[in-house]
C-alpha cells in the first residue's frame, strides 16, 4: 500500500451539505472513493443516500460542500458535463427508442461515430447477456432485461464513477441475488469505480469492497462490509445490520451478534473463558435454514440467538418456555461507540 | 354472470341509445341526396345535384375558405400558446400552479356566450373593428385550452427520470428537448391541433359575437336555416363539417391512445 505512488481518489465528497425547506437531507458527509472500488451507501429510506447520489451525479446542487471527479472539481457542473452515469431505479429507457438506441445514446450526443458506437453497442449487449435484443422497445422486456439494458446505457459511456441508485429494487429475490453476483462481476471486468445506493444490508455486505451507512444525513461508519458487520460503531449501525443483542454491563454497552451466542445443552460446561447468562426461551422462529431464539434473561433483557436447524424439522419447538443457558466469547462482542 | 333476459334487454337499451343519437344525423346525410327539395320520408330518390349547387355557391366557397383560415390559424397560434403553458405548469412548484391552470381551462368550460359577450364588449371598448382578426382572436381562447390540456396530460404522464437520464448521459437542453421531451409529446400536440381544429371548425356561438360582416360555414348555415331556404345546400355543407370534424376527433382519440381525448371537460 505505501509503495502505490499517490493516485487521485475516484471521488472526493468534502462537507456536502443540501436541505429543502426545513428539511436536512444531506448533512455534511465526507467521503472518498478509490478508483475501481464497489462501493456502497447503506441507509433506510430517507437517510439521505439517493439525494446524496443526485449530488454526485449533478440533479441537485449542494448547498455547502465539494465534490470532486478524479481531483477535478465539479461541484458547480451541470450532469451532462460530469463524466458519470448513473443506472435509475425506475430504469429511465426512453420507450420511444430500441434498446439499441438507448444504449447509444450516450455515445450520440458525445458525438462517437457512427461504426464505433455500433461496435460499442454491441459489446455491451453481450456483457449485459441481451445479444440480439437491440431491435426491441424497452416495453417489450421483462424487468430484468430492462434493468441490463439500463446498466448497459451506462456502462457504455465508460464514465470515471458509475452511480446506481437501488438498480435491483423493483426485481424479485430470485432475480435479484443473481444480478448481485452478475453486477459484481461486471464491475470487475469493466473496472468502473462503482457508488451504489441501496437499504438492502444483505445486498449492500455482499456486493460492496466499501459501504458507508447513513442515517439522518450523516454517515455512521465507513468501512469494509467484514469490518461494518463485526464491528459496528455505533448502535445505529449495529441495529440497522444484522441482528443485534445491545447489553448493559458494569456501565459497557456493547453487542453481541445472535449467532455467536452458544446455547449449552443441559449439563453442557461453556468453553474456558465464556460469559454464561441465564435466561427461559419465550419464543422460537423457524427460518428454514435456522431458528431464531427468543429469550428472556433472567437480568431483564430480551437476546436473541440463532441456531442451525440441524435437529428434526420442528424440533427446536420444544425448547419454547424451557430455562436455557447462553454462553459466547467476550472477543465476539464490540464495545459501542456510543458518542452522544 | 347476468341471465339471458337482462343481456337482451341490456343491448336493446344500446340499441335505441345509439339509434336516438345518431338519427339526426344520418338523416342529415340522407337529405343532401334527396332529390325533392322538400324534406319529408320517405325521399324520393337519390341525386348528386345538391353537391354542385352547393360548390357552385360564391356565399359557400368564401365561407369555407374563412372556417379554415380561421380554424388553421386559431390552432397554430393555440399550439405555440397552449404547449408553452402546459410546460410552464408542469414544471412550477408555485402554489398558485392549481389557479394559474384553471384559468387556462376556464374558456373551454365556461359558456361560450359568456366567452362571446365579453370578447365583443372588449373589442367596442378598445375600439377594434370585428373583422376575421376578432374571430380568430375569440376562436384562440378556447382552441389553447384543448391544446394545453393535451400536452400537460401527456406531460403529467412521463417519467419525470427521463429528461434527468438523457442529461445524465450527456444531452444539454436544447438535445434533451430535440431527441427525448419533443418525440414524447408529439401525438398529444398533434392531437391537440387535431381537436383544435375540429371545435374551431364547427363554432357558432363565439363566432356570432366576434363576427363582423363575414360568415364562416357554421354561421352561413345558421342563417340559411334561419331563412327556412336552400335547406338541400345545407345538409350538404352540415355532413362535410360533420366530416371534417369527426376525422380530426377520431384522428386524436388514437393517437392519445383511447378515448381519453374528448373534447374535454363539459360545457360546448
Amino acid at each position: 500500500m505505501t509503495e502505490e505512488p499517490l493516485k487521485q481518489p475516484a471521488l472526493r465528497v468534502e462537507g456536502v451539505r443540501k436541505s429543502y425547506g426545513q428539511v436536512v437531507a444531506v448533512d455534511g458527509v465526507d467521503l472518498v472513493v478509490a478508483e475501481g472500488e464497489f462501493f456502497t451507501l447503506l441507509g433506510p429510506s430517507g437517510s439521505g443516500k439517493t439525494t446524496l447520489l443526485r449530488l454526485i451525479a449533478g440533479f441537485e446542487r449542494p448547498d455547502a460542500g465539494r465534490i470532486e471527479l478524479g481531483g477535478r472539481d465539479i461541484t458547480s457542473l451541470p450532469p451532462y458535463l460530469r463524466d458519470t452515469n448513473t443506472v435509475f431505479q425506475d430504469y429511465a429507457l426512453f420507450p420511444h427508442m430500441s434498446v439499441a438506441d438507448n444504449i447509444a445514446y450516450g455515445l450520440r450526443v458525445k458525438g462517437v461515430p457512427k461504426q464505433a458506437r455500433v461496435k460499442r453497442v454491441q459489446r455491451a449487449l453481450e456483457m449485459v447477456r441481451l445479444t440480439g435484443l437491440g431491435n426491441r422497445r424497452p416495453n417489450q422486456l421483462s424487468g430484468g432485461q430492462r434493468q441490463r439494458v439500463a446498466l448497459a446505457r451506462a456502462v457504455v459511456n465508460e464514465p470515471e464513477v458509475l452511480l446506481l441508485d437501488e438498480p435491483l429494487g423493483a426485481l424479485d429475490l430470485k432475480l435479484r441475488q443473481e444480478m448481485q453476483i452478475e453486477l459484481k462481476q461486471i464491475q470487475k471486468e469493466v473496472g468502473i469505480t462503482f457508488v451504489y445506493v441501496t437499504h438492502d444490508q444483505e445486498e449492500a455486505l455482499t456486493m460492496s469492497d466499501r459501504m458507508a451507512v447513513l442515517a439522518n444525513g450523516r454517515i455512521e461508519q465507513v468501512g469494509t462490509p467484514v469490518e461494518v458487520y463485526e464491528r459496528p460503531t455505533t448502535e445505529f449501525v449495529a441495529g440497522f445490520i444484522g441482528i443485534s443483542n445491545v447489553l448493559l454491563r458494569d456501565g459497557v454497552r456493547f453487542v453481541v451478534r445472535p449467532e455467536k451466542i452458544r446455547m449449552l445443552a443441559e449439563g453442557e460446561q461453556p468453553e474456558p473463558g465464556m460469559v454464561v447468562e441465564s435466561g427461559q426461551v419465550e419464543e422460537v422462529i423457524y427460518v428454514g435454514m435456522s431458528s431464531r431464539y427468543l429469550v428472556r434473561l433472567d437480568r431483564g433483557e430480551q437476546l436473541v440467538a440463532v441456531r442451525q436447524n440441524m435437529d428434526a424439522v420442528g424440533d427446536s419447538r420444544r425448547f419454547e418456555g424451557r430455562p436455557v443457558r447462553l454462553a459466547w466469547t467476550p472477543d465476539h462482542t464490540y464495545v459501542l461507540d456510543t458518542g452522544r | 354472470m347476468e341471465g339471458f333476459w337482462t343481456r337482451v334487454l341490456l343491448r336493446l337499451w344500446v340499441a335505441l341509445i345509439l339509434v336516438f343519437l345518431f338519427t339526426p344525423i344520418v338523416l342529415i346525410f340522407l337529405y343532401a341526396f334527396n332529390t325533392s327539395n322538400i324534406q319529408s320520408w320517405p325521399i324520393p330518390g337519390l341525386t348528386l345535384k345538391w353537391f354542385s349547387a352547393t360548390i357552385d355557391d360564391a356565399d359557400i366557397r368564401s365561407s369555407l375558405a374563412l372556417s379554415l383560415q380561421v380554424g388553421l390559424i386559431a390552432t397554430a397560434v393555440a399550439l405555440v400558446l397552449g404547449s408553452c403553458a402546459a410546460f410552464a405548469i408542469h414544471r412550477m412548484t408555485w402554489f398558485g400552479k392549481e389557479v394559474v391552470s384553471l384559468m387556462f381551462v376556464l374558456p373551454l368550460a365556461l359558456p361560450g356566450i359568456i366567452t362571446g359577450i365579453s370578447l365583443n364588449a372588449f373589442f367596442s371598448f378598445g375600439g377594434v373593428q370585428l373583422s376575421t382578426l376578432t374571430i380568430i382572436v375569440g376562436h384562440t381562447t378556447f382552441c389553447i385550452v384543448v391544446v394545453y390540456n393535451n400536452v400537460l396530460a401527456r406531460l403529467r404522464r412521463t417519467q419525470g427520470s427521463l429528461v434527468e437520464a438523457a442529461m445524465d448521459l450527456g444531452a444539454n437542453g436544447f438535445q434533451v428537448f430535440r431527441d427525448i421531451t419533443l418525440p414524447l409529446i408529439a401525438t398529444a400536440v398533434v392531437a391537440g391541433a387535431m381537436l383544435a381544429f375540429a371545435l374551431s371548425f364547427d363554432e357558432v356561438i363565439v363566432t356570432t359575437f366576434t363576427a363582423g360582416a363575414q360568415n364562416t360555414l357554421p354561421l352561413w348555415i345558421f342563417g340559411a336555416i334561419r331563412l327556412g331556404q336552400r335547406l338541400p345546400e345545407v345538409n350538404v355543407v352540415v355532413s362535410f363539417v360533420i366530416l371534417v370534424t369527426i376525422i380530426p376527433v377520431v384522428i386524436a382519440a388514437r393517437l392519445t391512445g383511447g378515448g381519453g381525448a374528448a373534447r374535454v371537460p363539459a360545457a360546448r
